[in-house]
């Protein structure tokens, strides 16, 4: 499978910040692809670097093969970037402003049919007339979204599409990029929302402190640490036996969760142990392990900064 | 049409767009300063005479005020834009594109270059009824209107490209361009400054674009042409210089 995204050696700092170590990974054509990492990690300044907002200091990218500075033009061509930040033009109407955007890339009238038709898709169409200044914070967000695909691109980088938005419009866009990606057009993907990563992406990379941790398939990530979780809720007053205590890793809604290690730890033997205790389970649920405690081994911390505190 | 010569259209005609759709800030606003120049002084000045032989002091005061908005409304057009655009973030739309320096370069220019070719007409329109001006050397005339217009506009794009902030902008526009336009000659002619002011405002480039301007109408000035045209082009030249090193290096534009 060809490469849509080949990423060599790229080293940037910031003064005496280093942000990324020298990172080597490519991104294959039609991949749904997730680079996922904590606040700091690199993630957005590779992202700016492949879209041409930053400069590196050493290093090579390239997307669909065309080098990003040597040959920034048709490297551009082939990329649409969604930036994090609500950005827009105060000055024009949504379909002016994707009109504009479409020129920039050497569309002209022929690009106008599938604007109105990603006006339609996005749920814009009625506020296609209007200035970007009078849409709602979701609204905004999707017209980015357009922006980004109005010149067909084969390549897609959201960086971070669903930060701050309700549950409704993650939905519409999720469906809309897996349309998309359905179609053939690669997809870059940075979230916050691990859960969402593990459901769309086929191979998901992680960087931490400006460097890759691991690239691997979602299904290889997930397997990478054979353990699983089961959660007991103990009769009242029971006390767990001090053999299991070195598996608990915290307690939910007043249940115990035990992280029990494949081959080592069989759920039957925590039963065992409980029965020769005496002890009376009220409840029990097991839980396999996502990508949220795959990512919290892999780099320490949480995906969401809000959670590391929870 | 290649698809490099589409967008650079695009960023003309976004640029053209944005200053239109505020005709009354980008246009009839310094037309209207203008013309209230024009009545106070004409009328202050209506018995001090333009240095000039046969030409009186309204007509003598004219074509320095429209240099004057020129000079003023070219630096106001691209410095904005860029500033505008980099606060509110939608530079990245333009940062991300495959455009080069080059339609960057070009696309502003033309943009600020055509808004004070609407000024300059409409103030002259707008007077015509109260001031006639001849026109002795339309070549010169045209020449000095777009060297000095473009020279302005890249000024301009040089100073939204280091700003941060609006207030930048307005510190480089009071304490530079203001200053500079006023001690140009638009009120006066140098002949009859001191000799220290009458040396120091031969080494202001907007002195030259006032007065190459006015010999355009008038085929007199207080310099010859020839050398007001080199001044005009050697600013154009040097600050198209700085503005597209620093377009192309990525200089403050790029991290």
């Amino acid at each position: 499978m060809q490469t849509a995204i080949a990423i060599a050696g790229v080293r940037k700092t910031y003064g005496r910040l280093t942000a990324l170590r020298g990172i080597d990974f490519s991104i294959r054509q039609g991949e749904f692809f997730g680079l996922l990492g904590p606040n700091g990690a690199g993630k957005s300044t590779l992202i700016s670097i492949i879209a041409g907002l930053t400069r590196m200091d050493a290093g090579q990218v390239s997307v669909m093969g065309y080098d990003t500075v040597l040959q920034f033009r048709q490297a551009r061509r082939q990329l649409g970037v969604v930036p994090q930040e609500l950005v827009f033009d105060p000055f024009f109407t949504v379909r002016d402003m994707l009109r504009i955007q479409a020129g920039y890339y050497g569309c002209g009238r022929e690009a106008w049919p599938w604007i109105d038709e990603m006006l339609e898709r996005l749920d814009l169409s009625e506020k296609a007339g209007s200035s970007m200044r009078a849409l709602s914070g979701g609204m905004k967000r999707r017209v980015l979204i357009a922006q980004a695909l109005v010149h067909r691109p084969p390549v897609v980088i959201l960086d971070e599409p669903t930060a701050g938005v309700d549950v409704e419009l993650r939905r519409t866009l999720w469906e809309f990029t897996t349309e998309l990606h359905r179609q053939g057009t690669t997809v870059v993907l940075t979230t916050h929302y691990l859960e969402e990563a593990q459901e769309l992406c086929e191979r998901i990379a992680i960087l931490d402190k400006g460097a890759l941790q691991v690239i691997e398939t979602t299904p290889q990530l997930l397997a990478r640490h054979p353990f699983r979780f089961l959660r007991l809720k103990l009769a009242d007053g029971s006390v767990l036996p001090e053999s299991l205590r070195p598996m608990v890793v915290g307690e939910v809604n007043g249940a115990i969760e035990l992280k029990l290690e494949s081959g080592k730890h069989p759920i039957a033997g925590v039963f065992v142990a409980l029965r020769d205790a005496g002890i009376a389970i009220e409840d029990v649920q097991t839980r396999e392990p996502d990508l949220e405690d795959i990512f919290v081994e892999l780099t320490g911390e949480h995906a969401r900064p809000q959670e590391a505190g929870a | 049409m290649s698809p490099d010569q589409i967008g650079f259209l695009t960023l003309l005609k976004k640029e053209v767009k944005r200053f239109w759709s505020v005709l009354g800030q980008t246009v009839t606003a310094p037309v209207i300063t203008t013309v209230l120049y024009l009545l106070v002084f004409a009328q202050a000045m209506k018995d001090r005479s333009s240095a000039y032989d046969g030409i009186s002091y309204t007509q003598f005061l004219l074509p320095g005020l429209v240099m004057m908005a020129v000079i003023q409304n070219a630096f106001a057009n691209t410095s904005s834009s860029i500033v505008q655009s980099k606060i509110m973030g939608n530079l990245v739309f333009l940062q991300m594109a495959p455009l080069g320096p080059f339609e960057w370069f070009g696309a502003y220019l033309l943009a600020a270059l055509l808004r004070v070719t609407l000024v300059a007409m409409a103030m002259l329109a707008v007077t015509l009824p109260f001031v006639s001006l001849p026109i002795q050397a339309p070549w010169a005339l045209l020449a000095v209107f777009l060297l000095s217009g473009s020279s302005l506009a890249v000024i301009g794009l040089i100073a939204g490209i280091v700003a941060e902030k609006f207030d930048h902008i307005a510190a480089f526009t009071n304490f530079f361009i203001v200053p500079l336009s006023f001690l140009s000659g638009v009120f006066y002619s140098v002949h009859a400054l001191p000799t220290l002011w009458y040396q120091a405002s031969h080494l202001n480039p907007f002195f030259y674009m006032i007065d190459g301007f006015r010999y355009g109408f008038f085929g007199q000035a207080d310099a010859p042409i020839a050398l007001s045209l080199a001044w005009c082009a050697g600013f154009f030249v040097l600050s198209s210089a700085v503005c597209l090193r620093m377009l192309i290096t990525g200089y403050k534009l790029k991290k």
